[in-house]
């Protein structure tokens, strides 16, 4: 029942697939960034205590989440690759790593910019705050581990292991605004409840969480198709792509 | 519309440094991520080519009469 997925497992296949559905995923990226953002930044209401600067969640918590979602993403291809040994897996933890890292780097400063008019600090050592800056740096060291090794096999293993090894981090974040006495707030969206939001505030914020988790997508795609073509490079397949795209520039030069 | 004018807009009631502080810096790390990996893609396409350039020379040369 499930052989269809037997083709994917060789890299070809799975190049020509992810440049399939690469547009798929800038089409919906797209649209919901421009309309959540003016609907976010012009047409929101004003927060009645934190006034305009709570506009900052537009983009605050779409990265927050997504930083966590990518690296749940990372943690099962890790999982995938380490068990099955598939190295493509392994190729998709090295093509997210960078693009959760950016989304981290992200969540923290739009929080920093944040915590400075509503907290008085640009940075304060809370709980979430620091497990979030301990994300950037996992991040950073899944993606600086994979290229201290030139053997990309081996690299890809061990960034594996080291994504499952901070797979840890996940839970502490998430309930790091319950567990301790935070400064940070708690969870707004994310709970068994009613969110504790209005709704002409929370659908843009929905919306804009659409749109990183497509832009999210669609970058994983292509830097998946990166690592897929310096990989195989020496492949024939790798080689008529090139010849075809040289052959097509000179034409038109 | 939450704001009366283009100006009241720039302003963010008052929160105008943080507000686009943040938006700015967001815009300006996704977009050198986006350069990055645009250009990587680029950069193997062309040590690709390079590398079947010069297996091409290599062969030329190995074909040359008349030398070493």
């Amino acid at each position: 029942m499930w052989k269809w997925l037997h083709p994917y497992a060789k890299a070809e296949k799975s190049y020509a697939l992810s440049g399939k559905l690469m547009p798929w995923f800038l089409a919906v990226a797209l649209p919901t960034f421009v309309v959540g953002i003016i609907w976010g930044l012009a047409f929101a209401p004003a927060d009645y205590q934190q006034g305009d600067s709570f506009r900052i969640i537009y983009i605050h918590v779409p990265a927050a989440m997504m930083a966590m979602g990518a690296y749940s993403t990372m943690a099962i291809a890790a999982f995938i690759g380490l068990v099955w040994q598939i190295r493509l897996a392994e190729m998709t933890v090295a093509a997210t790593a960078p693009i959760g890292a950016v989304y981290t780097f992200i969540a923290l400063f739009t929080g920093a910019a944040w915590g400075k008019p509503m907290w008085g600090a640009w940075w304060v050592w809370d709980a979430r705050l620091t497990s979030e800056l301990i994300l950037l740096f996992v991040y950073l060291g899944i993606i600086a581990l994979y290229n201290a090794f030139s053997d990309k096999v081996l690299a890809g293993r061990a960034a594996s292991i080291l994504t499952l090894v901070g797979v840890i981090n996940l839970p502490i974040i998430h309930f790091s605004v319950v567990w301790w006495n935070t400064l940070h707030q708690g969870a707004t969206i994310t709970k068994f409840d009613q969110p504790s939001m209005a709704t002409d505030m929370l659908v843009p914020l929905l919306i804009m969480i659409v749109s990183f988790a497509a832009f999210l997508g669609f970058m994983v795609l292509y830097r998946f198709r990166n690592e897929i073509l310096q990989r195989e490079s020496h492949r024939p397949w790798v080689i008529a792509l090139v010849q075809q795209s040289s052959s097509s520039v000179n034409k038109r030069g | 519309m939450a704001f009366a004018s283009w100006s009241d807009f720039i302003a963010m009631g008052g929160y105008s440094f943080y507000v686009w502080l943040a938006y700015g810096v967001s815009l300006l790390s996704v977009l050198l991520l986006v350069i990055s990996t645009v250009t990587k893609r680029k950069k193997i396409f062309k040590h690709v080519e390079q590398r079947l350039l010069r297996e091409q020379r290599i062969k030329a040369a190995e074909n040359r009469e008349g030398t070493l």
